[in-house]
């Protein structure tokens, strides 16, 4: 072995043309791939299947046997595209979706959608579903404890600590799951199908007013608490020359 | 209306864009039409080449030598206050306002709001009572 002359520059380069110094095989020789080649093991004689069979039918004028495929033909011959896989759904439950750094328990928000919008409401958590809870608090504004997607809110710069706020576990997506109405059974063309009116359930109540004697006790607790409070019941609106995109939050 | 503010040797500038927004730098020499040599040794502008276009020029100036070395030239903004002038100037504290204004969250906002409304209620209740006292005088 003669003493090597490159050592610390590549054995191969890229000229400025694009194209590289040495070729394949010249970098097949320069790297003595041969040394590292595995022998080759001989070619395993595959046992040959058939793929036709001989089978005997009935039939007197049949001719009494048939060739016959092992392996039938896929008798599909689609007339248009097959719609694409959807992603398992369970992907989706495996975890819950990403937040917005911005997004933490215990910051305020400006609900953009829905009958609450406007609001400034305090986030509690985000559920498995990947959805917030947040609330209210209901005696402040009148948002009660609610499921919101993070597109639909906008994340303040105010906190509050909620870290002492436990909000109970069986708050979770089931509890506020849309309840289906029966099928009312229809009598005639036009059925007396009155929309049945939302009414809040006692365990709702109850747990409202647990959390959100809770998190109004955090809210005390803020340095600016009272004016805290005064701002949760606000709502937001915009003004003449305030521009979202050149506010901050 | 006649020029008052002068693109000289000793002026000093207001950076307004570019790198070094934001800081003051004295105009140490020209070097062409659009181009001058600044050095803001006290405001830590390195000395360098800058579009006077990026630059609105102060009232405020001091003295040295075209080319004077960066040793002169904190020399002079030293000697003449050249700092603390600018951070006492109107201008300035303008800017510092700006600044405040743009970074208030959504909670300031609406407590410069509650406070602008309670300091109006004050006035307007003063300038009524006052307004009261004079119409029952007959002088209004």
């Amino acid at each position: 072995m003669g003493k090597n002359k490159n050592k610390g520059s590549p054995r191969n380069y890229t000229l400025a043309s694009g194209v590289a110094r040495f070729s394949k095989s010249a970098m097949f020789h320069k790297k003595a791939i041969y040394k590292f080649m595995k022998k080759k093991a001989p070619a395993k004689e595959s046992k040959k299947k058939a793929v036709f069979v001989e089978k005997k039918i009935g039939g007197a004028k049949n001719g009494g046997t048939r060739m016959v495929r092992v392996k039938k033909l896929a008798n599909d011959y689609p007339t248009a595209v097959k719609a694409a896989k959807k992603p398992f759904a369970s992907c989706q439950k495996s975890h819950p979706a990403k937040l917005r750094s911005s997004i933490t328990p215990g910051v305020v928000a400006i609900v953009l959608a829905g009958v609450h919008k406007g609001k400034h409401v305090i986030v509690l958590k985000q559920l498995q579903s990947g959805l917030l809870l947040i609330t209210g608090p209901m005696t402040l504004n009148g948002c009660p404890l609610r499921r919101i997607n993070q597109r639909f809110i906008i994340a303040t710069k105010t906190k509050v600590d909620v870290s002492s706020v436990k909000v109970p576990d069986t708050l979770n997506d089931a509890y506020f799951a849309r309840v289906k109405a029966e099928n009312v059974k229809k009598d005639g063309v036009f059925a007396d199908n009155k929309k049945q009116k939302y009414a809040p359930s006692d365990e709702r109540k109850k747990d409202q007013g647990e959390v959100d004697k809770q998190v109004m006790a955090a809210i005390s607790k803020h340095p600016e608490g009272a004016l805290m409070k005064k701002y949760l019941a606000s709502v937001f609106r915009l003004q003449k020359g305030q521009y979202p995109h050149n506010m901050v939050f | 209306m006649p020029f008052k503010k002068f693109v000289e040797i000793g002026r000093v500038a207001y950076i307004a864009d570019g790198p070094c927004q934001g800081k003051i730098a004295a105009i140490v020499n020209v070097i062409d039409q659009n181009k001058v040599l600044i050095d803001g040794p006290t405001s830590g502008v390195s000395r360098q080449a800058y579009p006077l276009k990026q630059m609105h020029l102060t009232n405020l100036s001091v003295k040295f030598p075209f080319n004077a070395s960066t040793k002169v030239v904190r020399k002079e903004l030293e000697a003449n206050k050249v700092d603390e002038k600018w951070a006492d100037s109107a201008w300035c504290q303008r800017i510092k306002a700006k600044a405040v204004r743009k970074s208030m969250t959504d909670f300031d906002r609406f407590k410069l709001r509650k406070a602008k409304s309670q300091r109006n209620r004050i006035v307007t209740i003063a300038l009524n009572g006052k307004k009261k006292a004079l119409r029952k005088a007959g002088k209004i």
